[in-house]
């Protein structure tokens, strides 16, 4: 019989098992990334930088009972009756404010604390900046200045107290009296400075989005995901990334992200109006010499039939000035293709552009269709071609 | 902790011991270590220090110690059945849940050494399962943590398939081997052109070794034996992880079969020996809150600690003070209650516990019921007449609460097919489970397994090959 306390401090197996079980919840995670990418919890996360994040369990698969079918035993106050009812059913996933856990009946959900920064890394694995080679030559010089040598002589507003102190000391201890006192000017040392030219590579993302009447909340909400990652994985590749938000019907102006996210949809749509005001704004504050630029456009494709041909003209003087041309065609929420064929933006621009090397059009019709949406954009491609 | 509160902590051992003895208690002489929390619930999530690697117990350890960390639950102590046993101490616990729980520890301490379902149990198990996680160690440097890994998915998911009573069956007795030894056929008179371009010699050694291997005994309950033993794909150190899981859960069943009896022991003896030591008035309120919220009845749900109890107290009193018609009857003289726990002690285990000693008043007062989903909407209570409560009960402890599987046939459809056969006795299984678990077994067989369950009363067959499921 004894009593002990002994040194734990070098026990991790816990703490290493808990790792391997966060292998497998990435695992899971890279094989979900589809429905997570999309995950409103992450998308509306609002610069948290963890969120819950419904996914799979990670069961341990057994043999076992069913347990709705199964008979209990419990335990009472002393005053149950036969025909009680002590608890009601929940169905698994309600309750949690998604509504995608419902669809998967009978399917056990896990809330995963995903870090977004990781997700990132994850999902950005596969991606990487079309054209980026050619633009980093571009680069932007800037003059920086770098406090980085001490000097014996200088202004005395940069004098470097802390060093004048040690050097104080250390002259009174080569005469046999370490201690600090009596300054004399050889003590003194001064900070000074340096300039450095730094070079920093700008991005420039223009975020077109159609609020025509037939854009209802899915497909800006699609349109809103979509953003949400190319803004970030933009900021992995780029010391600054600047965003212009642009909202359209027939007439194109430059909104908050609040507003573009939220405004209201009326009216119809004129897509070249949006594409004329990109152009502008690129004229008047990004040059192409200094920033990379990214356009891209969300619209369900109902464009006015008489300005296909300017929209054409436009997008083609875009893809001239920029790395990449993007348009995404969302389509209802499970909606058939039947638009397609009458007209839709999306083959028009298929048939009609010059240069198709610069453009990638893609449509989105569910959720799911994010992340192939991402990796089409911003997908490795085949460089020389330029 | 201060070295002060140690010698206390020492002095109160010796006390709570003599007390425990002078009781009647038997235990394990027991060692006791002052730990943190993060060790605490990773020896909590283990079950057993030094156990190998798998992410199941990293699940496990980061739930438990999340709900620690939120203040949601916490665990007192953990015990380890060894001799010496261990008992662990968390290092924040006052004094005096330091005093009861090392009480508590001593009530489960003598139930481990006197209870007949521990008396084949491994004493030395935590020298055992640390050189099985060397040994685990290895292959994973071996064969890669991703193979070993997903193997030991695949067995953990049946570990519970073991036979229990696995010591009684192996031994064959050698009038029974006589019998099949003259039963096989003799040689035959050609027997030898088998052999012809062997040596003698190894002509012999194969035909000794054919002799000596092991006969199927079918049908199988333990999954886990046979398929160790008779899978058709397994390599050699996919065997031995086997044979260590099985190790293993031997060890455990156990416990998992008399989770009630011992923490009603457990806590009807910290509860005794407490009420023997000085305590001031302040401790002894402090003890009173913590042993009530230890037996304290959950609202729906069953207490082990509490029911285990409360059946122990009442056996006791009914021992000591029988009814006329009990006297009578059984021949009870009374005054003989403490007898008849230590007894009960030795020889029940929790089928057996419930089915001879829950008592009409017991249920009654505890206010015992049966419920179920009705309309898959309300879990409604449907039953309390005592004894339905009791079959119920029993029944859901039955092979501690899993399904009853079984191997039927090891070379079904003529073709090295694995079929098994649920012991379907009014309780389906759930069936999502049941075909990721088909899966697992998949993998340890190699080749189509199938399983013979009832679905919605009806006899059905479930099948997996490799690539898709069936069923008919």
């Amino acid at each position: 019989m004894s009593i002990q306390r002994n040194d734990w401090s070098l026990q991790r197996k816990g703490i290493i098992d808990q790792e391997r079980h966060k292998d497998r919840v990435k695992e899971a995670i890279r094989k979900n990334l589809g429905s997570i990418v999309s995950n409103e919890a992450i998308i509306l996360s609002d610069g948290k930088r963890t969120v819950k994040v419904p996914i799979k369990a990670l069961d341990e698969y057994k043999f076992r009972f069913n347990y709705q079918k199964s008979k209990h035993v419990g335990q009472g106050d002393g005053k149950t009756r036969v025909g009680d009812v002590i608890a009601r059913e929940t169905r698994p996933g309600t309750g949690q404010g998604s509504g995608q856990a419902g669809q998967d009946a009978g399917a056990d959900y896990y809330e995963a604390e995903v870090n977004i920064d990781e997700l990132a890394a994850l999902i950005f694995e596969d991606l990487q900046l079309p054209y980026l080679q050619e633009k980093a030559k571009k680069a932007v010089q800037s003059r920086k200045t770098q406090f980085n040598e001490i000097r014996r002589t200088g202004v005395i507003a940069n004098l470097d107290k802390r060093r004048m102190i040690l050097e104080n000391i250390r002259r009174n201890a080569r005469e046999g009296n370490a201690r600090f006192g009596d300054i004399k000017k050889e003590d003194l040392r001064f900070k000074t400075w340096e300039e450095v030219m730094r070079y920093e590579s700008n991005a420039v993302v223009i975020a077109m989005i159609d609020v025509s009447g037939s854009m209802g909340e899915f497909k800006k909400y699609i349109a809103r995901s979509f953003y949400f990652w190319m803004v970030r994985f933009l900021r992995t590749k780029y010391d600054n990334v600047d965003i212009v938000f642009i909202s359209h019907h027939t007439e194109a102006k430059e909104v908050s992200e609040e507003q573009f996210f939220t405004q209201g949809e009326s009216g119809g749509t004129v897509v070249s109006s949006a594409y004329q005001l990109a152009l502008d704004v690129i004229n008047q504050r990004y040059h192409p010499s200094d920033w990379n630029i990214y356009p891209f456009h969300f619209s369900d494709g109902d464009n006015y039939y008489s300005d296909n041909e300017e929209a054409v003209r436009l997008a083609d003087e875009l893809i001239a000035t920029c790395n990449l041309f993007g348009y995404g065609e969302i389509g209802g929420e499970g909606s058939s293709s039947y638009r397609r064929s009458s007209g839709a933006l999306l083959s028009i621009f298929g048939d009609r552009l010059q240069n198709k090397d610069r453009f990638v059009g893609v449509r989105i019709d569910d959720k799911e269709d994010v992340y192939p949406a991402l990796k089409q954009f911003f997908g490795k491609r085949d460089l020389a071609t330029d | 902790m201060e070295d002060k509160e140690i010698k206390e902590l020492e002095k109160a051992v010796e006390q709570i011991w003599e007390v425990a003895r002078r009781f009647g208690l038997d235990p394990y002489p027991t060692n006791f270590e002052i730990v943190p929390a993060t060790v605490m619930y990773e020896v909590g999530s283990y079950a057993l220090p030094g156990r190998y690697s798998h992410w199941t117990f990293g699940k496990t350890y980061h739930r438990m110690k999340t709900m620690y960390d939120f203040g949601l639950s916490k665990i007192y102590e953990v015990v380890i059945n060894t001799n010496p046993s261990y008992g662990f101490l968390l290092e924040t616990n006052s004094p005096i849940q330091n005093k009861m729980v090392i009480a508590h520890v001593l009530g489960h301490v003598d139930f481990f050494k006197n209870n007949t379902y521990f008396s084949k149990t491994n004493r030395r198990m935590v020298e055992s399962v640390s050189t099985h996680a060397q040994r685990m160690m290895e292959y994973e440097f071996r064969h890669g943590r991703k193979t070993v890994e997903r193997f030991l998915d695949a067995v953990l998911a049946i570990e519970e398939h073991i036979d229990p009573y696995f010591f009684i069956k192996r031994e064959i007795p050698v009038a029974e081997e006589k019998r099949r030894a003259e039963q096989r056929p003799k040689d035959g008179r050609y027997d030898d052109l088998w052999h012809l371009d062997k040596s003698e010699m190894q002509a012999k050694a194969e035909d000794k070794r054919d002799d000596e291997k092991p006969r199927e005994r079918l049908p199988e309950k333990d999954l886990l034996f046979y398929l160790m033993k008779n899978s058709p794909s397994l390599a050699g150190w996919q065997r031995d992880v086997i044979a260590m899981v099985h190790e293993e859960m031997e060890y455990f069943v156990p416990q998992m079969q008399t989770k009630i009896m011992n923490e009603g022991w457990a806590s009807i003896w910290h509860a005794r020996i407490m009420r023997e030591l000085d305590l001031s008035d302040n401790d002894h309120i402090e003890f009173a809150n913590l042993h009530s919220g230890v037996v304290s009845p959950q609202k729906g749900q069953l207490n082990p600690y509490y029911l285990g109890y409360k059946i122990y107290e009442d056996i006791e009193r009914r021992w000591n003070e029988p009814s006329q018609e009990e006297r009578e009857k059984f021949g009870r003289r009374g005054n003989e209650g403490r007898e008849k726990i230590f007894e009960v002690r030795e020889l029940d285990n929790d089928v057996s516990f419930l089915r001879n000693y829950l008592t009409e008043e017991l249920c009654e007062e505890l206010d015992l019921f049966v419920f179920e989903l009705v309309d898959e909407e309300e879990w409604t209570i449907t039953e309390k007449r005592w004894e339905k409560v009791r079959d119920q009960l029993v029944s859901n402890m039955t092979n501690f609460g899993f399904p009853y599987l079984e191997v039927v046939d090891g070379d079904y459809n003529g073709n090295r097919e694995l079929f098994m056969k649920h012991r379907y006795e009014g309780t389906e299984l759930d069936m999502r489970y049941a075909r990721k678990a088909l899966e697992h077994v998949h993998t340890l067989w190699g080749r189509p397994v199938h399983l013979e369950t009832v679905i919605d009363e009806e006899s059905t067959v479930l099948h997996f090959n490799g690539d898709e499921h069936g069923e008919d």
